[in-house]
């Protein structure tokens, strides 16, 4: 459209160059998240995520030397590797915090107690003793090592089980989807049939309902809390899936109705006239006519729902996560993560990835029905 | 019972106890209390179909009016009562404890400030990428990225942006890809970002930015569609370059919609309280209202100037509420 003669090439290459741009600045981050969340907690505490994916020099953690000790000529000798199975280039070593590049590769240290090291280019490593260091601590080696790109899946393990404590998101895993699946469905189920009769049906007082759902569509959820918690505690419901469920319906019914709503009212006066005259019930034409047809509707707003409510955080809070934190969500476990264990990116990044990649497969397979709700549910 | 399992029970109850009402209240309509034979038949279905639209209504109405309209008048009851002296009427007392915070007027500057920003800055965007990627063949790639952020939750995002302001001790290899690029650029010492008074509330803007441009995009993305080509077409004949297109013929055709997403981000933003709450907890001058009311609620168990907080997050919101309402009502006459 804007291709006038002599101005195309340029514009379109400065917006092919300004898409890239905003494309890579919007993805860059969960990206770092995402890498991090395959490295070791070493590794990504001493180097930028965007570097390992290159051969990288740095200088490593102190590794502690081991091994099998063998007698070879009166002198007690352990041989191994630093970095077993990996490619690694040792630059420089040494032995102590204070001079870790002392040694160039190859060369000897002579230690205290008569022990010494020798490491060599490729990481080998041969210590020598006069005594038997049998029950003894051996020495560290530092080292400066050009190292290839190496990733893990421990971190994974740790979050999916194998953690202890905190570490383990694997419960928070199910509490997330024992909360989500249901406050996903019931208000799918309670808003259609309302939807249905705010559309199709007549009686007095419909516009004024309509009405009425319109502003409750955005009414802060934060007015809730108080009032319902108290109810909540009054009626015995207390704080348990039970009473996050109802939350969750009550807080996305006024969308639900609003888009299923305006969906319905859409569809052809015929079909439903004509099944009307062919005597069939209102309950009939609900089941057989209406939801068939509205499935895009509840399509979207099923997705809206389910991101909302696996993501939520403050209705977890209030109405479900009691003292004893056995019905604890992820999205809370990660904040509680964050309190505790700031420092260790690895365990932090892995649980907050495992926490959105069930919304972001959802996401991908289901754009397009999400898109076709945001425009319904807003553009009006 | 294993937990999972005990997810699985609750799910088949609830969503059966749903289905069975709705199919159980009908026929008990239609069968037992106004059956469509036998001498009342005509008198009866009419009835039956006065009752109907109110036993499809229902199970709704009683949930909205329970979890959303009640709380809206309790609320205000509770604001205007003390807890400590058994529900005393207090008037204004706690509201003006409540102005007398410090805390509360650095959320309110804190909020306007979000206010202003967030929306104008995500939409912005979003009309950004909307229109550059209507243009190129790999828009819709491009789009659904920009777009992804909509399915992270605010939590997950805190996390992600936490590790790009992450600071790392002078000297070291920077782990935060905002001190690397600091460091590399000026040399000088990496800055904990989030603990900058004042700036901080930018950089948690930014989150909330980065999680609403894609949802400013697609909606002014299908906008931008729905303009008539003849008026663009016109305009390119009239000799107008591709800027002067953009903000003279486009925007102007879609301000509407503009002002539709401006008001959806404001609503998001007057309720923002996960990233606050895990990013700073309200620390180093970054409260925010609905952290500082959950903090009242919560921690400080004070619940008349919780719910007087509560009432203003609500008052900021009314505008929009009556906007809302009044454009529905023209829409449906």
């Amino acid at each position: 459209m804007d291709n006038i003669a002599g101005h195309k090439s340029s514009l379109t290459w400065a917006v092919h160059i300004s898409v890239v741009v905003l494309v890579a600045l919007w993805l860059f981050p969960t990206v770092g998240l995402l890498v991090s969340s395959f490295r070791t907690a070493d590794q990504i505490a001493t180097s930028g995520w965007w570097s390992s994916l290159s051969q990288q020099e740095r200088q490593n953690p102190a590794i502690r030397l081991e091994g099998a000790e063998v007698l070879d000529g009166g002198l007690y000798v352990i041989e191994g590797a630093l970095f077993p199975g990996l490619e690694a280039e040792v630059s420089a070593w040494g032995t102590s915090s204070r001079a870790p590049e002392a040694y160039a590769p190859g060369e000897t240290a002579e230690l205290t107690k008569g022990r010494t090291v020798t490491v060599d280019a490729a990481g080998n490593f041969r210590m020598t003793a006069e005594t038997s260091q049998e029950g003894a601590r051996l020495p560290r080696v530092f080292t400066t090592a050009t190292t290839p790109p190496e990733f893990t899946l421990e971190n994974y393990r740790q979050v999916l089980g194998g953690g202890s404590g905190t570490d383990d998101m694997s419960r928070a895993f199910i509490s997330t989807l024992t909360v989500t699946v249901p406050a996903t469905i019931i208000p799918i189920v309670v808003a259609a049939f309302a939807a249905y009769a705010l559309a199709w049906m007549d009686f007095p007082g419909r516009a004024l309902l309509v009405a009425f759902v319109v502003g409750l569509l955005v009414v802060p959820l934060q007015l809730a809390l108080i009032p319902l918690l108290k109810l909540h505690l009054g009626i015995g419901i207390g704080k348990g899936y039970l009473g996050v469920w109802l939350a969750h319906t009550g807080f996305g019914l006024p969308l639900a109705i609003y888009l299923l709503r305006n969906y319905m009212v859409g569809l052809p006066r015929d079909i439903i006239e004509n099944a009307r005259v062919d005597g069939a019930t209102e309950f009939q034409i609900f089941t057989k006519i209406i939801l068939p047809l509205s499935f895009p509707a509840l399509a979207s707003f099923a997705i809206f729902q389910f991101l909302w409510t696996w993501n939520d955080l403050l209705v977890a809070k209030v109405f479900l996560i009691d003292s004893t934190g056995r019905t604890t969500v992820m999205t809370n476990q990660i904040v509680e993560l964050l309190g505790t264990r700031g420092g260790n990116w690895e365990i932090l990044a892995t649980a907050a990835f495992v926490s959105i990649s069930v919304p972001l497969v959802v996401f991908f397979a289901m754009q397009r029905y999400l898109v076709r709700g945001l425009l319904a549910g807003s553009v009006k | 019972m294993h937990p999972a399992l005990q997810g699985v029970a609750t799910i088949v109850i609830g969503v059966g106890a749903c289905l069975a009402y709705f199919y159980g209240s009908n026929q008990f309509l239609d069968r037992v209390l106004f059956p469509a034979k036998g001498p009342n038949a005509g008198r009866n279905i009419n009835r039956a179909n006065m009752v109907r639209p109110w036993l499809f209504l229902f199970p709704a109405l009683f949930a909205l009016c329970l979890y959303l309209a009640y709380p809206v008048v309790e609320t205000l009851r509770l604001s205007l009562t003390d807890r400590n002296q058994d529900g005393a009427f207090v008037g204004l007392a706690n509201y003006a404890q409540m102005a007398s915070e410090p805390k509360f007027w650095e959320a309110m500057r804190n909020n306007m400030l979000w206010l202003i920003v967030v929306p104008a800055l995500s939409t912005a965007f979003g009309l950004l990428a909307a229109q550059l990627t209507d243009r190129i063949k790999w828009g819709n790639i491009a789009k659904s990225l920009i777009f992804m952020p909509m399915a992270i939750s605010f939590v997950g995002a805190s996390v992600i942006w936490k590790l790009v302001y992450d600071a790392r001790p002078p000297g070291t290899e920077q782990i935060g890809v905002l001190n690397a690029l600091y460091v590399w650029f000026t040399g000088n010492d990496p800055q904990q970002w989030l603990t900058v008074p004042f700036w901080n509330n930018f950089f948690l803007m930014i989150v909330l930015v980065w999680i609403q441009t894609g949802f400013a995009m697609v909606i002014l993305s299908a906008a931008l569609r729905g303009i008539p080509e003849e008026t663009i077409e016109a305009a390119i004949v009239d000799g107008a370059n591709p800027f002067q297109i953009f903000f003279k013929i486009k925007v102007p055709q879609i301000m509407g919609t503009i002002l539709v997403v401006w008001t959806t981000i404001t609503i998001v933003v007057l309720k923002v309280f996960d990233i606050v709450y895990a990013m700073t907890n309200g620390q180093w001058e970054t409260q925010v209202l609905a952290n500082y009311m959950f903090d009242k609620l919560f921690r400080a168990n004070d619940w008349g100037v919780g719910s007087a907080s509560a009432m203003v997050i609500m008052l900021l919101v009314t505008p929009i509420l009556v906007w809302n309402v009044w454009n529905a009502r023209k829409e449906m006459r």
